[in-house]
């Protein structure tokens, strides 16, 4: 039997799956019922300094976007950090860790930028009992127009002064949360690393209007007429997530740094997919958001079951497993030729990879009268379109061409590897990528 | 012999084997993959979810849908069998209709509710190969279960999974009870009873003895003197009488009918009228009339003697049975019999009470299969009845220590597969827990 352990930074916890620093996590009565349901950590919803609480808009504060049968997709939010008096927080924190002691308890905290109000915050939080900190430089709404959140985590030289400042005002492990709302995410994580975190956590929320009211005229959520800019969370922000986090741990300089993924995680095989891309646990909002905290049952029961079918015992053979199979395109195997087939016992006949094809790509795909649809391997360069918009599972697949298997398309011969940098096209006049090969990775 | 539909009297091979074995082929088939990725993608993974509070045995429907959306069917089915170890039997034979899919929010929402039932059996039929529990260290304490129905095998397997051994003792010469002897053919083929029944003693420690009838040689006296603890699950072995005036050598009760008919193979070789008339309005009396004309039978009535919504059997069932060419006679109560013929008297409800209208209508009928409810035979008189059943408080306890009863025998509960379930498996936990000395 698989074994679900977590051990994040010296953090224990009896699986990997964490409720984010979000609205699940704002109580002690929610959290409390988040590690009944069988969360196996949680971070607290962000505590700002001691004072007047923040303000929070008391219209809608989320905004949504659907699939087909209202299946929420996206998720965007204009609530700010914790709302409650600190004291509140601080004594329900003690209280919750005192009786889990066993579930991971993380404290998210977002002050201004400066030495004291951190310092401050940070002693107050060690009196807890909490297993660790995370710093919140990511939220990308409200708090940023004060100068906190993603206005400190879009500035590198910031995220690192202030890591360093918690670093040494604390030896509780430091997480550092990050915003994807940067060109490229390594420099902030290499910030966070020099200022001293033991961790990131990424993605926080990407900056986002989820639609227009066209009949008002105003961005949606929509406060007295007005909208702002929110945090975009959800599934559809998963892939967003998964090349940062992957973008992280290839990285020489900060693969060593361990992460905690977040982003859209809604099904055990999400948690799989970040945790082969680098992330050693996960943390979760929008799915218990959207279903309630029962959800977890099935991430551990799915992740269980995967682990025993791959003979997997412990967590640590899942965590990073596919981050040496993530490249950049330059070393992707040109000569890797593949074909789509459709299964014709599984084809529905509904035409959508013709439509696909014929509209919008190769005309790769032939229709007979009676509605029979081939693929043209002499066409086909294998883009995988038909195979997405396909509604059936496993209809069309692609199908590779084994070395010396003549490819129809071009009528040569597959060949072995051979990536750009090798290849003969790659002349000086071409472009300018750099004409020395690469390492051929195989 | 060269019978057919028109053949006069009750023959056999009316129909050919081909269409007999179409005929009694799975009514809900298997989804395949793709039906159950699309048939659980409409579940809502509802809060307190109503199909579970509408699931006698509670099974964890959100979950195990969404284990299945999420392409883990296994741990779906382990989901299922944690409540209901039968969960395979009863994913085919329960009348969801009026339990969890009737209670679905879809069915609320857009009167189609998510296959429940389809979506147990995909993941069921996944881990039906090999038994998926084991047994707790033995306890040393035995425990004797009469009945290899429903309840006696969910109370033996949960008593097993906690490391009792456990002796079933059954009067027929299989097990399974009514899944075996009773249940539609079409509802569960391919012998899936016996099937199922084999997968469950898998998980060992329980030896069953057929041919062993309470009341014979087998006395509950000996029971309690042999064991640690007695169950009785044996379900309701007589049944009602209805007096009526004539003669007539087509008389049968359906469940005897139906116990012979499904202990066919093939089918070929079961008598059946031409003009087929059954009696009663539950369950019971639709199956009968639905395989009568499964087997080809002419005309097939169904005469119940209350209106439409007294019935019994669901409206499902009635469509069901009208699909299949089942005439249904409401307002219609047995009087006499006669030669190839029944009798029956037109009635109407008055102030409350059913009374005869004065008209009568005379049905051909070379077969009569009386279906009007069954009834607990052979209880050990030392045991408090209720209602006809044995008495039981909580959990199935008798007003005799150290005696459990579950299933239909018992008191309490609808007469169904998966409230057996239930009661035999809640009766296991209570034992288990007086066995250790915890109640």
């Amino acid at each position: 039997m698989a074994d679900l352990r977590s051990n994040f930074l010296g953090i224990k916890s009896p699986n990997p799956f964490w409720l984010a620093s979000a609205p699940p996590t704002d109580k002690e009565y929610n959290v409390r019922r988040a590690y009944e349901a069988g969360w196996g950590g949680v971070v607290w919803k962000t505590l700002g300094e001691d004072g007047p609480p923040v303000v929070n808009v008391s219209g809608p504060r989320y905004g949504a976007i659907h699939g087909p049968d209202r299946r929420l997709l996206g998720l965007n939010n204009i609530e700010l950090i914790t709302d409650r008096p600190l004291e509140v927080n601080l004594r329900e924190i003690t209280s919750v860790k005192r009786d889990y002691p066993d579930r991971a308890l993380v404290v998210s905290l977002m002050v201004p930028c400066e030495q004291e109000p951190w310092e401050k915050i940070i002693r107050r939080v060690e009196e807890t009992g909490a297993d660790g900190v995370e710093l919140n430089f990511g939220c990308p709404h409200g708090m940023a127009e004060r100068g906190m959140g993603s206005a400190v985590g879009q500035v590198p030289e910031y995220i690192e002064m202030v890591t360093r400042w918690v670093r040494n005002a604390t030896r509780m492990p430091v997480i550092v949360k990050l915003t994807p709302n940067v060109t490229n995410i390594l420099a902030p994580a290499e910030a966070a690393m020099r200022g001293g975190a033991d961790a990131v956590s990424l993605i926080n929320t990407i900056n986002s209007i989820t639609s227009v009211d066209i009949d008002t005229f105003a961005p949606e959520p929509t406060i007295d007429g007005w909208g702002a800019h929110g945090g975009y969370c959800g599934p559809a922000v998963k892939p967003i997530a998964l090349n940062m986090v992957a973008e992280i741990a290839r990285h020489a300089a900060t693969a060593k740094l361990p992460i905690s993924g977040i982003g859209g995680v809604t099904t055990w095989r999400d948690a799989v997919e970040f945790m082969m891309l680098g992330a050693s646990n996960v943390q979760v909002c929008t799915a218990a958001m959207t279903y309630g905290f029962k959800i977890v049952q099935e991430m551990i029961s799915g992740l269980e079951q995967y682990m025993d079918e791959k003979g997997f015992s412990s967590l640590d053979e899942i965590v990073g497993r596919a981050v040496p199979n993530v490249k950049d395109w330059n070393e992707l195997n040109l000569n890797y030729v593949t074909k789509a087939v459709i299964d014709q016992d599984k084809c529905i006949q509904c035409g959508r990879c013709y439509a696909a094809c014929e509209d919008t790509s190769h005309q790769a795909i032939a229709m007979s009268e009676d509605r029979v649809f081939t693929v043209k391997d002499d066409e086909c360069v294998a883009c995988n379109l038909c195979v997405n918009v396909c509604p059936v599972e496993e209809c069309i697949t692609m199908k590779e061409l084994p070395l010396g298997a003549v490819d129809e398309r071009t009528g040569r011969k597959v060949e072995p590897y051979l990536n750009w940098p090798q290849h003969p096209n790659n002349t000086p006049d071409n472009c300018g990528w750099d004409p020395d090969p690469a390492e051929p990775v195989q | 012999m060269h019978n057919d539909q028109l053949t006069p009297g009750i023959e056999a091979g009316r129909l050919s084997a081909d269409q007999i074995a179409e005929n009694f082929a799975d009514l809900h088939p298997p989804l395949n993959d793709h039906e159950a990725l699309v048939a659980a993608d409409r579940c809502y993974f509802c809060y307190d979810a109503p199909c579970t509070l509408a699931c006698p045995t509670s099974i964890d429907v959100p979950l195990f849908v969404r284990q299945i959306a999420t392409g883990t069917p296994e741990a779906a089915a382990r989901t299922i069998f944690d409540q209901n170890i039968l969960g395979g039997m009863c994913a085919r034979v329960c009348p969801t209709e009026t339990l969890c899919e009737e209670a679905c929010v879809r069915e609320t929402a857009e009167g189609e509710p998510v296959q429940i039932a389809r979506l147990q059996r995909y993941a069921t039929d996944r881990l039906m190969d090999a038994q998926p529990y084991t047994r707790a260290a033995e306890t040393g304490r035995k425990v004797a279960v009469v009945g290899a129905g429903p309840a006696g095998l969910a109370c033996a397997h949960r008593l097993a999974m906690k490391g009792h051994d456990v002796v079933v003792y059954d009067a027929k010469p299989k097990g399974g009870g009514l899944n075996e002897y009773g249940i539609a053919a079409y509802k569960a083929p391919d012998d899936f009873a016996q099937a199922e029944l084999d997968w469950l003693l898998k998980i060992g420690g329980i030896r069953v003895e057929y041919g062993r009838k309470l009341g014979d040689d087998l006395t509950l006296a000996s029971l309690q003197k042999g064991f640690d603890v007695v169950f009785l699950g044996m379900g309701l072995a007589g049944v009602n009488k209805l007096a009526l005036d004539g003669a007539h050598p087509g008389v049968e009760n359906a469940v005897d009918w139906i116990a012979r008919m499904r202990q066919s193979p093939d089918k070929t070789d079961v008598p059946v009228g031409r003009n087929v008339v059954v009696i009663g309005g539950g369950m019971t009396a639709v199956d009968a009339a639905v395989q009568s004309k499964l087997l080809g039978a002419e005309t097939v009535t169904m005469a119940y003697r209350r209106d439409r919504a007294a019935m019994a059997a669901s409206e499902y069932e009635q469509d069901l049975a009208a699909s299949k060419g089942v005439h249904i006679l409401y307002n219609a109560a047995p009087k006499a019999l006669g030669a190839g013929a029944i009798t029956l008297a037109r009635t109407k409800t008055s102030n409350g009470a059913l009374v005869e209208t004065g008209e009568e209508i005379e049905l051909a009928a070379d077969q009569v299969l009386l279906a009007v409810g069954q009834t607990l035979a052979g209880a050990p008189e030392i045991l408090a009845l209720d209602g006809g059943k044995i008495a039981v408080t909580g959990p199935g306890r008798t007003s005799v220590a150290g005696i459990w009863a579950g299933g239909d025998c018992a008191s309490g509960g609808e007469d169904l597969t998966v409230t057996a379930v239930a009661e035999g498996r809640d009766a296991a936990e209570d034992i288990h827990a007086h066995l250790m000395g915890e109640a």
